[in-house]
């Protein structure tokens, strides 16, 4: 795999698969995809970087540590479940604000919040677990 | 997607409109706790010092959470908040009533004082391993298990406890530990996966997770469903779980491996999730099916407790002897069990008991094994001469364990032997009684051996136990010293909570409320 066509191509396949990976996150909400898909791809895209210039480079790109991602996102997965608390319904309800941002209406949600911790979770788990089979392989 | 207000829609046909108060809240809080400081705590992870710190810290939040509960509980009986709002049973209902309550509780007193002891116990290495997240994410699985209301999220709390359990008996990666860890997992494996199987087949035939549901449509339905096939199934999942016999290898096999507190917490937690799972499936949900199923019950219970106690008599390793003891005990709570009615009480009393009693012998026996430099009791000796404060708590325990008055290991003992007789059941209650006589042996044999006899070889640790090891074994000592002494308050609520295992229609009206379905 360690050819200059791969790794000279990696960093932007990585890239575009970043992008898509958040596009299919934020498309998951009434269509298909969602947090764990894209968080998938989004591990691929951090592999297929690991597999051309090797584990360092993907370590100081994601500058936090894998696991450190992952107990982020669980974190906003349970923060998404609390904020019901104040507004006085039951556990994970969906909750919803309608700001105006440069004159278009933005559907927030914690339904939305929940997904994006699904997201880091997956993100963070898939991608520890694959930079250490990519250490122990060489 | 949710539309603006206005829309016309009747939206009491599916979601719940009441407001949720503050207090329902705690039905849920415990988990959701677990779950945030343990994320908090593997972001902490490199801070080795503070680590402690906040693991005890969000520990006792989880007591005092748990104690809120209980309260609240007892106050104005079982508790249900259905996730999102989603009328139930389409929602996941969390539902607590007495005995969740009760067992999510001293599961959460158990796991503080397991986060003290490690404090000693679980070096550097132990916690850049992820030691204290490990044992948060534990106890959000041991605590969603206790409080939900949903079959099929039992399982999946199952899984959450499960996997954290992997982790911690794997902690530092030695290869004994990976031994011991692959027969756990295996197996376990193995018993959730008939878990699914059974809850995928119940749900094929009731069409519903929701265990109040569940209990009403059994009720109705029990004529022309196939229940002793379903039943058959989890008390053959949850018995692996709870390590019944003969599914009862697997838990002496893996549980001398990892550290001495994970030991102590294993001890103490996961095989009381299957006791629960028992209590709650076949005491609720399928009474009818445990009637007919008794039999085949007491008989595995009584091999469970006479074989695990013979097992223990057999054993030099103190660990592995207290691994046996804890079948022991698994057997005692199965009778209760098989007996029902107030044998159900004695069952939730021992398992109580058991929780409390079988950690603290864990922790006993690390320090012990840390002063005499040994596990084996071929080579301990001379304890009580060097700390004969800390030989007063072990031989408390040793009592206890054996269900000598006035511990509280006597009283449980008592209820399951009287129930078990008032049916007839004499070779069961005899098999309780000789039981308590053979751990006695078991233990004397320890006490013999490692605390009285003069010690054979030079001292391996010369400084006595710490008070980070001493405390929280002081605490369960007192636990089960005031719990023996003074049963009352304690039993009236297992007693109340037994009957409302035994008729369970506080519990449907909590997930129902006016009857609605």
């Amino acid at each position: 795999m360690n050819t200059v066509i791969f790794r000279t191509l990696a960093p932007f396949l990585t890239a575009l698969m970043l992008l898509f990976s958040v596009f299919v996150l934020l498309r998951g909400h009434n269509e298909p995809g969602g947090g764990f898909i894209g968080g998938l791809i989004a591990a691929s895209a951090l592999a297929i970087y690991g597999i051309g210039r090797g584990i360092q480079p993907v370590r100081q790109a994601l500058w936090f540590h894998p696991m450190t991602i992952a107990a982020f996102g669980l974190l906003l997965a349970c923060v998404a479940g609390l904020v019901s608390m104040v507004a006085a319904v039951p556990f994970m309800t969906g909750l919803w604000i309608y700001p105006s941002l440069f004159g278009v209406e933005v559907p927030l949600s914690t339904v939305m919040l929940f997904d994006l911790g699904v997201y880091l979770v997956v993100v963070g788990a898939i991608t520890s677990i694959a930079l250490a089979l990519e250490r122990e392989d060489i | 997607m949710a539309a603006p207000a206005g829309s016309s829609i009747d939206l009491s046909a599916a979601l719940v409109l009441a407001p949720a108060p503050l207090a329902d809240w705690l039905v849920i809080l415990p988990v959701a706790w677990c779950l945030v400081s343990g994320a908090v705590l593997l972001m902490l992870r490199k801070n080795l010092h503070i680590q402690p710190l906040l693991a005890i810290l969000a520990l006792a939040v989880l007591v005092v959470l748990d104690g809120l509960l209980l309260w609240r509980v007892i106050e104005g009986g079982p508790l249900t908040m259905v996730m999102g709002r989603w009328l139930p049973p389409f929602g996941i209902a969390f539902t607590a009533d007495l005995t969740g309550a009760l067992f999510a509780l001293f599961s959460a007193l158990v796991a503080l004082a397991g986060g003290v002891f490690a404090v000693q116990n679980i070096d550097g290495s132990g916690r850049r391993y992820g030691f204290y997240p490990f044992l948060l994410l534990l106890m959000a699985g041991v605590s969603g298990a206790f409080l939900t209301g949903d079959i099929f999220n039992l399982y999946v709390w199952f899984e959450v406890l499960l996997i954290s359990s992997f982790g911690l008996l794997v902690l530092g990666s030695e290869p004994k530990q990976i031994d011991g860890a692959v027969k756990y997992a295996f197996l376990n494996l193995v018993a959730t996966t008939l878990f699914l199987i059974a809850v995928g087949y119940l749900y094929g035939l009731f069409g519903t997770l929701n265990m109040a549901d569940i209990a009403i449509k059994a009720a109705e339905r029990r004529a022309d469903l196939p229940l002793m096939t379903l039943a058959t199934l989890f008390v053959l999942a949850f018995g692996m779980k709870a390590a019944a016999f003969p599914v009862n290898f697997w838990l002496p096999a893996s549980y001398h491996t990892p550290r001495i507190v994970v030991s102590a917490l294993f001890a103490g937690l996961l095989t009381k999730v299957g006791i629960y799972s028992l209590l709650r499936v076949m005491v609720m949900l399928f009474p009818v099916e445990r009637e007919e199923l008794s039999f085949v019950i007491a008989v595995a219970a009584a091999a469970t407790m006479l074989l695990g106690a013979l097992g223990a008599i057999g054993q030099s390793d103190i660990r592995r002897l207290l691994g046996y003891l804890v079948v022991s005990g698994i057997g005692v709570m199965l009778a209760g069990i098989a007996v029902g009615g107030p044998g159900v009480a004695g069952a939730i009393f021992y398992a109580l008991h058991s929780m409390v009693v079988m950690t603290a012998l864990y922790m006993a026996s690390g320090v012990a094994g840390r002063l005499s430099g040994t596990f084996d009791l071929n080579g301990a000796g001379g304890l009580y001469g060097r700390t004969a404060y800390f030989s007063a708590l072990s031989l408390v325990l040793f009592l206890s364990v054996a269900g000598m008055p006035p511990f509280s290991g006597f009283w449980p003992k008592v209820m399951v032997a009287k129930a078990a007789i008032d049916i007839g059941a004499w070779w069961l209650a005899g098999s309780v009684l000789l039981t308590g006589f053979l751990t006695m042996i078991a233990v004397g044999r320890v006490w013999a051996l490692a605390y009285w006899r003069p010690s054979t070889t030079p001292a391996g640790e010369g400084a006595g136990p710490g008070p980070a090891a001493i405390l929280p074994l002081s605490a369960l000592v007192l636990v089960t010293v005031l719990v023996g002494l003074f049963p009352d308050p304690l039993l009236s609520q297992i007693q109340a909570a037994a009957s409302l295992l035994a008729d369970p229609s506080a519990y449907i009206d909590s997930v129902f409320p006016h009857g609605a379905r």
